[in-house]
């Protein structure tokens, strides 16, 4: 346990001495400002109709706000997540930084939950830094605290999922390049394989709406919590993990 | 201290590794000599247990690499063909990780690291970044990772690589100090760098080993015949037959001249080893009035020792040595 810190640790202070932290988390900030500022003159825009006209459903924070911007912010960590990722293994490999973790007297599983905390950890960052939105909101309204926690949990789950796919082809290859791409299409397709549900038979559309990343992100932005969701994604990880942990272990069988 | 037992790793066809059996006593330094490509590095990734065998087994400190990897990982310090160092940290507190990574407790980690650092001349340059720093000063401080927690058995894969000629007999200095308390496995293709440091070597081509013995023993080894060089002023050829009487003169011929007008010729005497015929051939030289110049002795160095014995084959055909080629 000890360990696996250890590496967290240096793997997240790697991030930081180099300009990836830097990059991504303002990138992140800025495109979500920019949203933010959006959805939030729209709702003003339609609070001004509304109040003129009388007429129709009142919008509301969280339906008009919060949702919206939860829901992009899955969408901008769907494209950061394997520029966070790709390097994890893949670097190690190329610069033969991987002969000392593979000599130290560790097991590979430590090494593979290490790189998957500080991965994790950027991320939590990340999303920690975003809190500065609810916050906003609080100031000005009363926003539904129950939806930010939904939205929040939900993001967190998504982000181990990407994390971990992104850990298991960052631990297929040297080129950090093709683990990015290899984890984006790899998460890009998870989240639209619901699209062949509609066509597919009885059975076979509920196995891919099962089986697709966004679907069960979907509850936890409605501030619904349940555990099929959470042994989904729990489940997602486990496999995602254990096929990173055996393809690099095999690396010594080289 | 390390048992290697017919140790093979073979890649897709083509041996790496073949049948390599050896034992290094504990305090011993053993010098893991051949030419790029003979195996030994493949032999120290197994050992250090980032590769595994094919076939075969090695125990280092009593546990096997294979059944018992994390037993034999924390009795080693490793030092990888390229130092694993990251480009992106500074040189104390890679160190400071490398040597918590091998389980060296927290209190202690900052002692050790600084005098990994002040043995291999890196305390200078300590807040820097690796990424900033020289090929020597990498390979430095990849030396300085290996040493930091103290193992037992050190495990380094041509350690001088990449230093200059001062740094070179530094590091050599410090991995001879190290002998006696701690048992050391260097690879190199330099020979002087055995001859500085090692007690015994283990001379290994195309996956092969060609000798295990001391320095001493490789040389006398190999030095079949003994070879005299003599310069004379006068036409030597009368003496030539009295010359090949000598007891242990196995031939004795003119040599070309390479000066135009002949006034100095040189002849060489092959003599069969354990025979010293130095005297008698003086002394014929000063009878026959031939006027002698220059008398040396041809020694087999160490150099040549190597050289013959890893172009010599050893057991094995020209057709491997094509496959090996290609």
């Amino acid at each position: 346990m000890q360990k696996i810190l250890l590496i967290a640790k240096k793997d997240l202070k790697m991030y930081f001495s180099s300009p990836i932290a830097y990059v991504v988390i303002s990138v992140f900030l800025l495109l979500m400002g920019w949203m933010f500022f959006n959805l939030l003159s729209f709702f003003q825009q339609q609070m001004a109709q509304f109040s003129a006209m009388s007429f129709g459903n009142k919008p509301t924070l969280s339906d008009a706000v919060i949702r919206p911007l939860f829901g992009n912010m899955n969408v901008i960590l769907l494209f950061v997540a394997p520029f966070i990722t790709m390097r994890l293994l893949a670097e190690e490999r190329k610069d033969h930084t991987v002969e000392l973790l593979f000599t130290a007297p560790i097991k590979p599983l430590t090494i593979i939950l290490g790189k998957f905390l500080s991965a994790l950890a950027l991320i939590g960052i990340m999303l920690a830094l975003s809190f500065v939105y609810p916050v906003i909101l609080a100031f000005a309204s009363k926003p539904d605290l129950g939806v930010i926690f939904g939205c929040y949990l939900g993001l967190f789950f998504v982000a181990c999922t990407y994390v971990a796919v992104g850990l298991y082809w960052s631990a297929c290859t040297e080129n950090q390049i093709v683990a990015a791409v290899l984890s984006f299409g790899t998460l890009l397709f998870f989240w639209l394989i619901s699209w062949a549900a509609h066509q597919a038979g009885p059975v076979w559309s509920d196995i891919l709406n099962h089986l697709s990343i966004i679907g069960h992100y979907s509850n936890f932005s409605q501030g619904i919590i349940d555990t099929t969701d959470i042994i989904y994604y729990l489940s997602v990880v486990g496999f995602a993990l254990f096929l990173a942990h055996t393809t690099f272990d095999s690396n010594q069988w080289g | 201290m390390i048992e290697v037992r017919e140790l093979c790793k073979t890649y897709n066809e083509r041996k790496a590794v073949d049948n390599v059996s050896f034992s290094v006593a504990k305090g011993e330094i053993l010098g893991f000599l051949g030419p790029n490509g003979a195996g030994k590095s493949t032999t120290m990734k197994i050992l250090s247990g980032f590769i595994s065998a094919t076939s075969g087994s090695a125990s280092i400190n009593g546990y096997d690499v294979k059944k018992n990897p994390i037993g034999a990982k924390s009795s080693i310090g490793y030092l990888p063909e390229n130092p694993p160092v990251y480009g992106t940290m500074e040189v104390e507190d890679y160190l400071v990780f490398a040597a918590r990574l091998h389980g060296l407790e927290k209190s202690k980690t900052k002692a050790a690291v600084r005098d990994a650092m002040e043995k291999c001349g890196i305390y200078d340059v300590r807040q820097r970044l690796i990424g900033n720093l020289s090929k020597g000063y990498r390979q430095r401080v990849g030396l300085a990772q290996a040493l930091a927690h103290n193992p037992p058995v050190l495990i380094l894969d041509e350690p001088t690589v990449g230093l200059d000629p001062k740094q070179i007999i530094e590091i050599r200095n410090l991995i001879q100090s190290l002998g006696g308390s701690h048992t050391v496995i260097l690879s190199t293709h330099i020979l002087p760098e055995v001859q500085a440091t090692c007690n015994r070597v283990v001379v290994i081509d195309q996956g092969k080993v060609v000798a295990v013995d001391t320095l001493d023993g490789i040389a006398n080894r190999m030095q079949a015949n003994i070879r005299l060089l003599l310069n004379l002023k006068n036409d030597p050829n009368p003496i030539l037959q009295k010359l090949q009487k000598l007891e242990g003169v196995l031939s004795a011929a003119i040599l070309p001249s390479g000066m135009k007008d002949n006034r100095e010729h040189k002849i060489a005497i092959e003599c069969a080893k354990g025979f010293d015929v130095r005297a008698e051939v003086a002394e014929i030289c000063v009878q026959e009035k031939l006027g002698l110049l220059a008398f040396t002795q041809e020694k087999l160095s160490l150099e040549d020792a190597f050289v013959k014995l890893i172009t010599k084959d050893v057991g094995y055909n020209d057709e491997t040595r094509e496959l090996y080629k290609n």
